[in-house]
């Protein structure tokens, strides 16, 4: 148990180190450290960093672009505040060298409007880091030019996709692009982008300094390295806890204090809802993905009313865009208000899971496709509690 | 008279903040930021203005500005509250804090007070989770809230 508690983001970080190394290698050296220490995108997809960097940096273009996502918008992830707010030196450090790596001079971090108070944080750290000569012209006496511009967003849970987030930076509605091309390609103002987790650019200097072997040793073999988790819902410790990839979702709740537990939502409202019987599973992107986000509900707790509140929260923000997400989520919303009325038929439910399988597969963005996620899990793993509840009353309220 | 001039301040402010960021079209939500940070909300009249200095269909400036929840095109109160309604708050308590914001200032969710001075709303997650229930007012964050200390809070915007 104790040895699954991996301090790599929390233990001191000599500031420049990272990047000092970095410019003793190559482009491509820095890229295939990156890939050799098979680091996944941080925010939720977990995609491989290295092969992003690699397909930017294969691309042509005048300019390119390397954009921090700090749009943390998904429920119950709190993470990237707490990394934002103390560690933000780390996340424009992982910035520049991406910067190097790919060949590009510009970098944008997009705070969501919600964290607006943060601002001034950010603003010093940039303002430190031109003075250190760690950011700026001619840095560490180098050829290597990077700055980075703090862009404000405005409050649509959609801009974190990473689209949508590019959309927003061109000052347009947070719509999803269809795909391909992918922004590594054509991204912001058509030129090719990085679009990367607050997090992950936090793992990069300490992958430059200590190497991709010892980077790979910590987590699972796909999921390699530790992972931010914020925990919070009944539990006696809540807060972010750095732990290794793999670790299972009983070691986490041994760890926060979590007592009568009966179910734990894995990954925000896109994720799934696990109950006891899936509490020995490990928390790896092969496994449970590790969106960020542990939401603990004890045994008093009723089911259905969480699944509402997912729910509602999916109709609300859902762009509008594309028919299934639309017209999807506001559908499953009013299954759900039934069941809680004890007014949906097996059969009917049997309709809206069909309706959430064709939303996973016909939605636009991640949005679209993950909002039936909890629907499905905490119908499937709470059957008896949801359904054949008491009539409410016997007119139809829709 | 008066009102002409009026108009005339708005477009003059309008200008100014568009020529700041050049009116570029990229800049857009930076501009429609500002303006509405500067009148607390985006009038119709602002829009226009706004599209004719970036040379954009008004329906475009529009459709932006009705995106995003920190942006309004209705006025609102000096003060913004706004309450986090998701899960982890909605289980550290967040309703007893809802009926206590509505009782002080005597209205609902989404309403505004006569005098003015606040706006109350609900929002999605603002990343508070361990610490709920949790709510905005402005730029401000404010957790571990019961009712009374939320109450406290307000009143100091008073």
């Amino acid at each position: 148990m104790a040895g699954k508690r991996k301090q790599i983001l929390f233990s001191a970080l000599e500031p420049g180190l990272g990047l000092k190394k970095a410019l003793e290698h190559t482009q491509t050296e820095i890229i295939d450290i990156i890939k050799l220490s098979r680091l996944r995108g941080r925010g939720g997809a977990g995609f491989p960093t290295g092969l992003k960097w690699d397909l930017a940096y294969s691309a042509k273009a005048p300019k390119k672009f390397i954009v921090c996502n700090a749009d943390e918008g998904e429920p119950g992830t709190f993470k990237d505040r707490i990394l934002l707010n103390e560690h933000a030196k780390k996340i424009f450090e992982g910035m520049a060298i991406a910067g190097y790596a790919v060949g590009s001079q510009e970098g944008i971090i997009y705070l969501r409007a919600e964290y607006r108070y943060l601002r001034p944080v950010l603003v010093q750290a940039i303002d430190e880091l031109r003075k250190a000569h760690l950011l700026g012209k001619k840095i560490l006496g180098s050829d290597f030019q990077f700055d980075i511009d703090i862009h404000l967003g405005a409050g649509a849970y959609v801009c974190g996709e990473e689209t949508a987030l590019i959309e927003s930076l061109e000052g347009k509605r947070g719509e999803a692009r269809n795909k391909p091309p992918y922004p590594t390609e054509s991204g912001y103002m058509g030129y090719p982008t990085v679009v990367n987790n607050v997090e992950t650019f936090c793992y990069v200097p300490y992958i430059l300094i200590e190497g991709a072997a010892w980077f790979q040793k910590f987590g699972t073999f796909e999921s390699t390295g530790s992972k931010l988790f914020s925990i919070s819902g009944d539990v006696k410790k809540p807060g972010v806890y750095e732990l290794e990839m793999g670790t299972t979702v009983r070691q986490v709740l041994n760890l926060v204090e979590a007592s009568d537990t009966k179910a734990v939502q894995v990954g925000g409202a896109s994720g799934i809802c696990v109950a006891e019987k899936d509490f020995d599973k490990p928390l790896a992107f092969e496994s449970l993905p590790p969106g960020g986000s542990i939401i603990v509900f004890n045994r008093s707790r009723d089911m259905l009313n969480v699944l509402k509140n997912f729910m509602e929260f999916f109709v609300e923000e859902s762009c509008g865009q594309c028919t299934p997400c639309r017209e999807g989520t506001f559908r499953l919303l009013e299954g759900v208000k039934l069941m809680e009325q004890g007014q949906c038929s097996i059969h009917y439910l049997r309709v809206l899971r069909e309706l959430a399988e064709t939303m996973k597969i016909s939605s636009k963005c991640g949005l679209g496709q993950m909002a039936p996620n909890p629907f499905l899990s905490i119908i499937d793993n709470f059957k008896g509690e949801i359904l054949a509840r008491d009539r409410v009353t016997d007119s139809i309220p829709l | 008279m008066k009102l002409e001039s009026q108009t005339q301040n708005i477009a003059r402010a309008v200008k100014r903040v568009c020529d700041e960021y050049h009116s570029r079209r990229e800049k857009l939500l930076q501009i429609l930021e500002e303006l509405n940070e500067l009148y607390g909300y985006l009038s119709e009249y602002v829009m226009k203005e706004v599209a004719k200095n970036l040379d954009m269909q008004v329906s475009e400036i529009y459709g932006v500005a009705t995106f995003y929840s920190f942006l309004n095109t209705k006025p609102k109160g000096k003060n913004i509250i706004r309450l986090c309604q998701t899960v982890s708050c909605e289980l550290a308590g967040k309703q007893r804090i809802a009926n206590a914001l509505e009782n002080e200032l005597g209205i609902r969710f989404g309403e505004t007070t006569p005098d003015g001075m606040f706006s109350l709303e609900y929002t999605n997650c603002i990343g508070m989770c361990n610490q709920g229930p949790a709510m905005l007012i402005n730029d401000d964050v404010y957790y571990n809230l019961d009712p009374e200390k939320a109450v406290d809070i307000v009143e100091k915007y008073h």
